[in-house]
């Protein structure tokens, strides 16, 4: 009985998608020429760059701290 | 202001307005206008650069006139390393505008009143780069280059703001040219603009910060090993702390 709940809901689900064509949905995404692509290769080598910064930091306290150095 | 640099919410702050650049800056809608068609989004890139510029070596001549009122090597170090950062952005600032102006202009490098006074004007703050290696004790270092850098950066405002402006430049909106002028930089370019020349010129002082910090523990290091190299004996009955502070950095080192 629940099986053949689900199987109906699961079959009626490609259906339900065509139908509803007009909602909006991330498909710009890979259209477009694909520049969203670029943006994200661009973030993730920034977010890179930005990590490394952020170790640098880390490691620039420490010394600071090992070697009491004042504000 | 010392402790500031080492706050982390300001850092957050450049990555955020970064990220928001980034984005927005190649997705958003441009105007649409002859010639420089999708490379107005430089706007948001190579124009950051001297607005940073400006804003990192007013920061340097800050620190350069304090220094001559109350002379300090911390201030000596803010305004070297403020230059430093304003010294990269303006060659990044030069790069790029000479790689935009290769297709807009269809030559790398046009003798543009921007172009050439901007050229001039890192030679200018080269000069002080090269002026305080050239010079040994550290304190007539910091005092030469203190009054050096007021004088580079009173050149640095007539050759960027006034003398461009008193003949027709190639950059865009100016004499005509299709770009940004009072009439076209609309609300939709200001909206990234300005985020970018905020996220841009918090970037210099991040790295600028690291640099200051850099500075302050090298010349930590040089005083301990001042310290240590008193001939032993003349010390002898004094306890000696600077070889546990030595093991202690070299085990940092590791």
């Amino acid at each position: 009985m629940l099986m053949s709940l689900v199987l109906l809901i699961m079959s009626s689900l490609p259906t339900l998608a065509q139908s509803s064509n007009e909602i909006a949905m991330a498909d710009a995404f890979r259209a477009e020429g694909k520049i969203y692509i670029v943006v994200a290769v661009i973030l993730l080598i920034f977010a890179g760059l930005v990590v490394y910064m952020v170790r640098i930091d880390r490691k620039v306290k420490r010394l600071e701290k090992e070697l009491d150095v004042e504000d | 202001m010392n402790s500031l640099l080492k706050k982390s919410w300001w850092k957050i702050l450049a990555v955020a307005l970064m990220v928001y650049t980034i984005t927005a800056g190649l997705l958003f809608e441009v105007p649409r206008l002859a010639i420089l068609n999708e490379t107005i989004r430089v706007l948001y890139f190579h124009v950051p650069m001297w607005f940073g510029m400006i804003i990192l070596l007013t920061v340097s001549v800050v620190y350069s006139i304090k220094y001559l009122g109350k002379p300090s090597q911390k201030f000596d170090s803010y305004a070297l390393e403020f230059a430093n950062a304003g010294v990269v952005f303006g060659v990044l600032g030069l790069l790029s505008g000479a790689l935009w102006a290769n297709y807009t202009w269809g030559s790398p490098w046009s003798s543009d009143p921007k172009q050439n006074a901007a050229a001039i004007a890192m030679l200018i703050y080269f000069a002080y780069l090269i002026l305080r290696n050239s010079l040994e004790d550290e304190q007539q270092r910091a005092k030469i280059s203190a009054i050096y850098n007021i004088f580079a950066y009173a050149t640095l405002i007539p050759l960027l703001f006034i003398l461009p402006r008193m003949t027709d430049s190639l950059h865009p909106g100016n004499g005509g040219n299709p770009g940004f002028n009072a009439y076209d930089l609309d609300s939709k370019l200001r909206l990234v603009f300005y985020p970018a020349v905020i996220g841009w010129t918090l970037m210099g002082v991040w790295l600028t910060s690291q640099r200051i910090r850099l500075r302050a523990i090298n010349q930590k290091l040089d005083e301990r090993s001042e310290e240590q190299y008193v001939p032993t004996g003349q010390h002898a009955d004094e306890p000696r702390p600077a070889n546990n502070e030595q093991s202690a950095y070299s085990r940092s080192v590791k």
